[in-house]
């Protein structure tokens, strides 16, 4: 472990002044942290104040300084302290901008809302392998895929429904619901094999 | 790379193994570490970077935490 990471440890676990001292000091890096995850995703939340938007990053900022000393013992000194701690106060911020995002919003789960894509969607452009794949994927997913699986799989990839966002609508959690993509996904992958389209060449 | 083409690969996801979105929250300061070191994050993490590919959530929190640990 580094020494600047063996620092921030020793003064957390440490009592009285030190340790409140390097509590303020996290509170300080977490709160740098949220605002920066504010700053990048401004543009896409105009209708937000920036007094509500410094409130958020506060907030996000005390949840991950909650998670962080909850979670000490985690640290295996595998990256530095920073980085570690950092990550927790992202994921609040990001989170909660999501929601925000898409608050009041409607969740798109119907097939019509993919249909401007895996229709004839394909540009006069594009090969004929990647217009028969497109055809075939559309059928799979209509054939193949359970009802729970295609709405998961049309709302994260077309319609950019972030996974959290849609965790919170269905009332599941963001690992379930990769799950479900990620079967989805390989089912659908087995299925255009079976039928001898080649999907290397487009999706590896 | 046609619009087409990014569709069928969000569609279909990675084609390799990949972490669940757990452990790629577990892992992500030491990949991020990794690679701002210059080292092959994705050697000392094997399924990370399929999961970043096919997650466009934790695609996006990877972004944010390289951005902002370059920056410290």
């Amino acid at each position: 472990m580094d020494q600047d990471s063996s620092d921030w440890l020793e003064a957390l676990r440490d009592s009285g002044p030190r340790r409140e001292h390097a509590v303020a000091r996290l509170h300080e890096l977490l709160l740098r942290a949220a605002r920066f995850e504010v700053s990048r995703r401004r543009a896409t939340l105009p209708h937000l104040r920036g007094g509500s938007l410094e409130d958020l990053a506060i907030q996000s900022a005390d949840d991950a300084l909650m998670a962080v000393l909850a979670k000490l013992d985690d640290f295996r000194g595998d990256s530095r302290f920073t980085t570690w701690a950092y990550k927790f106060a992202l994921l609040e911020a990001a989170v909660r901008l999501r929601r925000l995002g898409w608050q009041g919003r409607e969740v798109p789960l119907e097939p019509a809302s993919w249909d401007a894509f895996a229709g004839g969607g394909a540009s006069p452009h594009d090969d004929a392998e990647t217009r028969e794949l497109l055809g075939a994927l559309r059928v799979a997913i209509d054939d193949q895929l359970t009802p729970h699986q295609r709405e998961v799989l049309v709302a994260i990839t077309l319609a950019g429904v972030p996974i959290d966002v849609l965790a919170e609508r269905l009332a599941t959690t963001r690992g379930a619901l990769y799950k479900t993509l990620h079967d989805a996904r390989q089912k659908l992958r087995r299925h255009l094999a079976d039928q001898g389209l080649d999907i290397k060449g487009v999706a590896g | 790379m046609t619009e087409e083409r990014d569709t069928i690969r969000a569609l279909l996801g990675p084609a390799g193994p990949e972490l669940t979105c757990e452990r790629c929250f577990e892992e992500l300061d030491r990949y991020v570490d990794s690679e701002l070191a210059g080292r092959d994050p994705d050697r000392e993490i094997p399924g990370m970077g399929a999961h970043l590919e096919g997650c466009p959530a934790c695609r996006e929190e990877h972004e944010s935490l390289l951005a902002l640990a370059r920056e410290s």
